[in-house]
């Protein structure tokens, strides 16, 4: 079917004025047709009798169909007698169906005013003290879970635990490793460059010593797998949530923190020591390298100096640290993973503040331990 | 087997598909004829749907020519291929609604992307949409976790219809509706295609569809078109599989 561009022609005879349509009122010409209706209404008033003839029209739809219906309202609505002739038997239906439209304009529900934001930040705030509920409602019942599986152990789910001890720690190996080497690197560079400036360069040994063992390898650690695990934990817990499958789970007569969240639970409390232990054994290792090409310290020098430098206490310390920061990112986790709601913003919201809670609550943990240990001497 | 038409919208010659070692289509032909709505039938994991998807282009093929609205799809160039689709709508089986919009958004999405028109125009015509397939404009505003099965498929519709398509792909548009429901949407089908002049091509397994709505009917068996031809020559052929879709049980209540 030929299309040419769409006119609207206005004929006057007589007293009455005729706008003839022409041409193609589709969805394509959809601006330029609103363009002319809008110029077209003005008409209202000057004639009593206004014919819309559309008999020309060589091709109409929805676009086409309803702007000729709002012309002819706006100008019935000014007093005008507007009547739509020459309409076709095909398009008759369609302007029969816009003309059951219902005009009046929506109003758009969600306004941004200075009451809607300051309201949003009250929520926020008071949203705080909810987040603690959960998580330790969580807690609660994870523990609860727990308590359940070692009264009867055949609900242990083992395969899901090593299926995904393999997933955070196995498989987070190369990347924690690259990474506290680096570190343990830098450290030792940096400590090297400024104590040399006043003859201390031996030194460099106690600090990336106690650093690394005590501080830097469970946080850096804690850190990634917040980034690496828990994040994954929230993503795959929010898409079962979204896709109604922990409701079959329940409904099953299943509980979900035993199958779902309990072994997850579990392989990060398991992972993140082991993880923690090898990024600082490569830490040590990339800072003894620096310190020994860099710095002329040669490693048995660096041995001898750590030796005397540490203690076990310091392992102790970081290492305990270890679970209880894998703990904290597994609830936060989970937390936001069954809080998902139905839309994929949702999920991609409660993500991101899973990683960004978890990393605030490891951070937060890791200064409550730095005031008990230092309060108990080790 | 389909015939030569002259006036098809769609055409399908020798389309083969293969997922690793299985053969899905194996040299299928296929013609939609212009203004018919086509209903789609076939066993469950026959390939309804992956010839849905190959036909607009979700699917890569080993081989074979697909023709809409005349234009080769491989041949043509990108904008030829916007042009193409701009001219259909497609309702997917499970809705797939834009979950972080609400349903104006939803409606509304393709055409402020397409056309550079007013506020007013959008709204408006989201509000005839929503009416045409059988919604009050107040479910506008809200979110697609807030809606019913039904509200979904008929707001995907109501997408898939908002450019004012000349062809729109259904994929089992009536699955998961209740009976009355199933009826309603049928009869909606009906009347669109009535007043838009609209080409539908149903991949359905619902039987009352197949005797209400569609025109004609293709039945997809071992790769091929097996069948293809109205309500009457689909009872009357002696295929295994037609004679127990046509003549089972279910199929003996929806006749009466």
């Amino acid at each position: 079917m030929v299309s040419g561009n769409p006119t609207l022609e206005r004929i006057a005879r007589g007293n009455a004025l005729a706008l003839c349509a022409t041409g193609a009122w589709t969805a394509r010409f959809a601006p330029v047709l609103e363009r002319m209706v809008a110029d077209a209404e003005k008409l209202g008033g000057t004639r009593p009798n206004i014919f819309i003839d559309v008999s020309r029209v060589s091709k109409l739809d929805t676009f086409g169909a309803w702007l000729i219906e709002r012309l002819r309202r706006s100008l019935t609505q000014g007093g005008v007698e507007a009547q739509i002739a020459g309409l076709s038997a095909n398009y008759s239906s369609l302007v029969d169906e816009v003309r059951r439209v219902k005009a009046e304009p929506i109003v758009e529900t969600d306004r941004v005013t200075i009451t809607g934001m300051l309201e949003q930040i009250g929520r926020s705030v008071a949203g705080v003290g909810g987040t603690l509920v959960g998580l330790i409602e969580m807690l609660g019942a994870v523990l609860a879970a727990a308590g359940h599986v070692l009264i009867r152990p055949r609900g242990f789910r083992l395969t899901s635990t090593i299926h995904h001890l393999e997933q955070v720690c196995w498989r987070a190996v190369p990347i924690v490793v690259l990474i506290t080497f680096l570190i343990g690197c830098i450290i030792s560079q940096q400590g090297i460059f400024h104590f040399r400036k006043f003859g201390a360069d031996i030194f460099v040994v106690d600090m990336l010593g106690v650093l690394v063992l005590r501080e830097i390898g469970v946080l850096l650690v804690a850190i990634m797998v917040a980034g690496r695990s828990g994040s994954a934990y929230t993503a795959e817990l929010g898409s079962m949530k979204m896709r109604e499958e922990i409701d079959a789970l329940r409904t099953m007569g299943f509980d979900p923190i035993e199958v779902l969240i309990l072994p997850r639970m579990l392989a990060l409390v398991l992972a993140l020591p082991i993880l923690e232990f090898l990024g600082a054994m490569a830490a040590l290792y990339g800072g003894g390298l620096v310190a020994w090409l860099y710095g002329g310290v040669d490693p048995e020098a660096f041995l001898l100096r750590l030796r005397d430098a540490i203690s076990i206490d310091h392992f102790i310390v970081g290492i305990i640290k270890a679970p209880v920061m894998a703990a904290v990112i597994g609830i936060v986790a989970c937390v936001e993973g069954l809080a998902v709601q139905g839309s994929a913003e949702s999920l991609g919201q409660h993500t991101t503040s899973s990683v960004v809670k978890g990393i605030f609550f490891v951070i937060v943990m890791d200064g409550v331990f730095a005031i008990f240990f230092a309060s108990i001497g080790m | 087997m389909a015939g030569e038409i002259s006036d098809a919208i769609i055409r399908v010659r020798d389309i083969t598909v293969q997922f690793g070692k299985m053969r899905v289509l194996d040299g299928l032909n296929l013609d939609v004829k212009r203004g018919e709505i086509l209903g789609f039938v076939g066993p469950s994991g026959a390939g309804k749907s992956v010839l849905t998807r190959t036909i607009i282009g979700l699917v890569p093929k080993l081989s074979g020519r697909i023709e809409v609205f005349g234009v080769d799809l491989d041949a043509a160039s990108a904008a030829e291929r916007r042009g193409v689709e701009r001219r259909w709508g497609i309702l997917f089986q499970q809705g797939a609604l834009f979950s972080s919009l609400t349903v104006r958004q939803n409606i509304q999405f393709p055409v402020r992307e397409y056309l550079n028109v007013s506020q007013r125009l959008l709204d408006e015509i989201m509000v005839a949409k929503l009416g045409m397939v059988g919604l009050r404009p107040e479910v506008a505003d809200r979110y697609p976790s807030e809606l019913s099965g039904g509200m979904i498929k008929r707001v995907a519709l109501a997408r898939a219809l908002a450019l004012d398509p000349e062809l729109v792909f259904l994929d089992e548009p009536t699955s998961g509706l209740d009976p009355i429901g199933a009826g309603d949407f049928d009869e909606l089908v009906r009347t669109l295609q009535r007043t838009l002049g609209l080409t539908v091509f149903m991949v359905t397994h619902d039987l009352d569809s197949l005797y209400t709505a569609c025109d004609r009917i293709a039945v997809l068996g071992n790769g091929k078109i097996i069948a293809a031809g109205s309500i009457a020559d689909m009872q009357a052929s002696q295929h295994p599989w037609l004679r127990q879709y046509f003549h089972g049980k279910r199929a003996r209540a929806v006749m009466g």
